[in-house]
């Protein structure tokens, strides 16, 4: 279960954005994972509970956004939702020339801090 | 004042980077690393030891890393082709990452290594999200696990630069339908290579060490659809032509 490494990262990443906007508080973490990043969205939601314990995001909520996994045949032009088990090949010419437009995301979108501002911001990160 | 701030940073981007990273530290040195991910049980140690001794036989200089949650079994068993070999302990973790590898390749990768193998932790799920800089990944699956594997676990079979079908001498005991096999990994990953070994009678070995030479080479290595898509918006380009994402 590699969620607790990933809900790790997310933890480190945040705390670091944290620090960098002189924030010591988060309340929530937006994350955004595709249908085929390998991640199980519940799995996550545990396992960041558990990696935020002792941290700046204690008790910081995980809001996931799932993304559909959607590809394109280059020579034809069909788009279509691949679905899970994931269908990459063409269903219309079934041409082998196609390409993911969606669907690998594993992002960080956006963090909500918690608490009071801060007046005195230590923002180097621009 | 506003209270949410815009990210938009890859989860794994401190992995992705180390991969890119030691990739090119190591293309520099000539050395090309090869990541090898299947269930356990499915015959990776015993491939991998059969192209060990044929690489040794060749006299083309390799070395392996071999990744478990316990005992040096497996390393015990690749050293035995003569090759340089270490086992890696994953104190439980379910799969390897960039970092994890590092701090064993200094001062133990030889210069003048051509490959370095890495037989990950025998896992279909987790391994598949980690780039471990390697230029080649093989993903293995035996006879006896069933044709529908590829579909059961797309994004190990759907991030493959080459696919092999291993245990090959027990295909028919075992009714594997290579047919329905072969059409289950273009599902997931079309104009995929699958080629068929058997450690045991020795069909299909050295295939893997020429792939594994001919992309060191600078031969096109197959770009799985799978790896066209971005993992995360806004930073990075969509369709990067050179480096896997």
């Amino acid at each position: 279960m590699h969620e607790m490494s990933i809900a790790a990262a997310i933890v480190e990443q945040v705390e670091r954005a944290a620090r960098e906007h002189g924030v010591d508080t988060v309340a929530a973490v937006r994350v955004q994972i595709g249908e085929l990043a390998g991640v199980v969205p519940a799995a996550l939601d545990f396992c960041f509970e558990l990696a935020c314990a002792e941290t700046l995001l204690a008790g910081a909520v995980l809001q996931s956004e799932t993304v559909p996994a959607r590809a394109r045949c280059t020579p034809c032009g069909a788009e279509w939702d691949v679905g899970m088990p994931p269908e990459l090949g063409c269903p219309d010419c079934a041409g082998s020339r196609t390409e993911l437009l969606t669907g690998r995301e594993l992002q960080i979108l956006a963090v909500e801090w918690g608490g009071r501002p801060v007046d005195a911001r230590a923002d180097q990160g621009g | 004042m506003c209270r949410t701030v815009d990210l938009r940073q890859a989860v794994l981007a401190r992995n992705d980077d180390d991969a890119r990273r030691l990739r090119a530290e190591l293309a520099a040195r000539g050395t090309a690393v090869v990541n090898l991910l299947s269930s356990p049980g499915s015959g990776k140690t015993a491939l991998l030891e059969a192209e060990l001794v044929l690489a040794r036989d060749r006299a083309v200089p390799v070395a392996a890393l071999t990744a478990d949650l316990a005992t040096d079994n497996d390393a015990l068993r690749l050293a035995r082709s003569g090759a340089p070999v270490k086992q890696v302990l994953t104190d439980g973790l379910c799969h390897l990452e960039t970092a994890m590898l590092r701090g064993h390749l200094d001062g133990w990768l030889a210069p003048g290594t051509r490959l370095l193998f890495v037989e990950n932790v025998g896992n279909l799920v987790c391994p598949a999200s980690y780039d471990l800089g390697e230029s080649l990944r093989v993903v293995l699956a035996s006879v006896t696990e069933g044709e529908d594997k590829p579909l059961k676990y797309p994004t190990a079979f759907g991030l493959a630069n080459l696919v092999l079908v291993t245990k090959a001498d027990l295909a028919a005991p075992a009714g594997f339908d290579e047919a329905a096999f072969r059409s289950n990994v273009a599902r997931v990953n079309p104009g995929v290579e699958v080629l068929l070994t058997s450690a045991r009678t020795g069909q299909g070995v050295g295939t893997l060490l020429e792939r594994a030479l001919a992309v060191l080479d600078g031969e096109p290595v197959h770009r799985p659809v799978m790896a066209t898509a971005p993992r995360a918006t806004g930073h990075e380009h969509p369709h990067p032509a050179a480096d896997r994402t």
